[in-house]
């Protein structure tokens, strides 16, 4: 067994299959925004864009595009059969008042509580920017958070407590990295899944909060890779 | 009484008289339903100490990021202001430029209170982080929420495919956006379209933007679409 943690891809991939059939959802920018891709072919998702689409379909072919017809990232789109046009207001009240079966953020720190840290870096250049995050995030019936289980320097990401400005406290259910699958609970976190090749103990390691397991732990992808 | 006549001749027309200090909605997201041509009359018109309510800040010299480039605006209001907004982020690093950030669906809800006669609201969006810093904040039904002030604006420069002679405006696909939001926000909505349409000819059933809320309209050169 390799000892690789998981690609982006890869936690795209395991997170796509949290998204039951029929589910109306919300896709960040980042490794939320490669989760598309990975939707089994007998699950139809409906893509929720904060600009106001529902039922986004894939992107563009070239020489097709419609630069009226763009997600949040600028990249021309497609609408589904059934699919709707609204303006932003309507848009964020699918998102903030709590129409979204499930929402998927990227993240830069999460916490054993389920605040979110994912908008600004201290010290970066620039102004950062919220966007639609923090409507998403108190919104959200599921809020399903993928990223990087640790910085690039090997520090924790999962924290005692977020030390990045919040984009909202309280919000995240689950967490998908590239070593685990981990829910956040009234008890605390518990680590559902770990990838391929590693233990528990592994990743609680690299995990600055408790996690809670017992024996051992299923892999994120129980068919052998 | 016939309708007051809302066509404007030509972009320069439709956006004389600014005053500087205006406050200024821009309409537009990810490229799409932006007044491009209204942005570079008031280029033109050459109006400073801009204050702008847009859900971002331009993308090099497109969309806002000329206004910026020509220093026309010191202070903004924005989600997003984004990457790609050289002018803004240069001038914002070197202090120069006053930034309110607000979440984007509350920035919405904001210009839409203040559209529809309501002073303030309170909302659980930005509880306990940067956002709620100086807001009175309040349990309601066991929800923590702060109070938002609505958001109004002198002017909103907004983008539809076709208007009427009477103002009422349809969009297009995702180039909706902020349109039909700022059109009732503030006090002159100028919008330019690609095509005017003769009283009576807009189907009322797809009406967007009813007639109330528009003053000037301009009519500019089409894009293509595919």
């Amino acid at each position: 067994m390799s000892k690789t943690s998981l690609t982006r891809e890869q936690i795209a991939e395991r997170a796509a299959r949290e998204l039951p059939d029929g589910a109306y959802v919300n896709l960040g920018w980042g490794i939320p925004n490669l989760i598309a891709a990975y939707v089994p072919s007998d699950v139809t998702i409906y893509f929720h864009s904060e600009n106001g689409i529902l039922g986004m379909g894939p992107r563009a072919k070239p020489g097709q595009e419609d630069f009226d017809l763009v997600d949040a990232m600028k990249v021309p789109v497609t609408l589904v059969s059934g699919g709707a046009f609204f303006a932003q207001d309507d848009a964020h009240v699918m998102t903030r008042g709590g129409h979204l079966d499930i929402c998927i953020l990227g993240g830069l720190q999460v916490s054993e509580k389920g605040d979110l840290a994912n908008w600004r870096v201290p010290g970066a250049k620039g102004a950062g920017g919220i966007g639609g995050a923090m409507d998403i995030s108190v919104g959200a019936q599921r809020l399903i958070v993928t990223m990087e289980h640790t910085t690039k320097d090997g520090s924790p990401k999962i924290l005692k407590t977020c030390t990045y400005p919040l984009t909202a406290i309280e919000c995240v259910h689950t967490i998908v990295t590239d070593l685990a699958v981990i829910d956040v609970t009234p008890e605390g976190l518990v680590l559902r899944e770990v990838a391929p090749g590693f233990t528990a103990e592994e990743v609680q390691q690299l995990t600055e909060p408790k996690l809670r397991y017992s024996g051992t732990v299923p892999s994120m992808f129980p068919e052998a890779r | 009484m016939s309708p007051k006549e809302k066509i404007y001749p030509t972009v320069d027309a439709a956006v004389a008289g600014i005053p500087d200090g205006a406050t200024i909605m821009f309409g537009g997201f990810g490229g799409a339903g932006f007044p491009n041509n209204l942005i570079q009359g008031l280029v033109r018109q050459g109006a400073l100490n801009l204050r702008v309510i847009s859900n971002n800040c331009g993308t090099g010299d497109g969309e806002l990021g000329v206004l910026f480039k020509n220093r026309q605006i010191r202070s903004v209001v924005a989600a997003f202001p984004g990457p790609g907004a050289k002018y803004f982020q240069e001038q914002f690093d070197a202090g120069e430029i006053e930034l309110e950030l607000v979440p984007q669906g509350i920035l919405c809800e904001r210009m839409r209170a203040h559209g529809a006669g309501i002073p303030a609201f309170f909302s659980p969006v930005g509880v306990g982080t940067e956002v709620a810093r100086g807001k009175e904040e309040r349990v309601i039904r066991g929800q923590r929420c702060i109070l938002e002030q609505s958001l109004g604006a002198d002017y909103a420069f907004i983008k539809a495919e076709r208007a009427d002679h009477m103002g009422n405006l349809v969009y297009r696909k995702a180039a909706r956006n902020f349109n039909p939001i700022m059109a009732t926000a503030a006090e002159v909505t100028i919008v330019e379209v690609e095509e005017i349409a003769a009283i009576g000819e807009l189907d009322p059933e797809t009406i967007v933007t009813p007639s109330i809320f528009v003053d000037r309209i301009v009519k500019v050169a089409g894009k293509r679409y595919v």
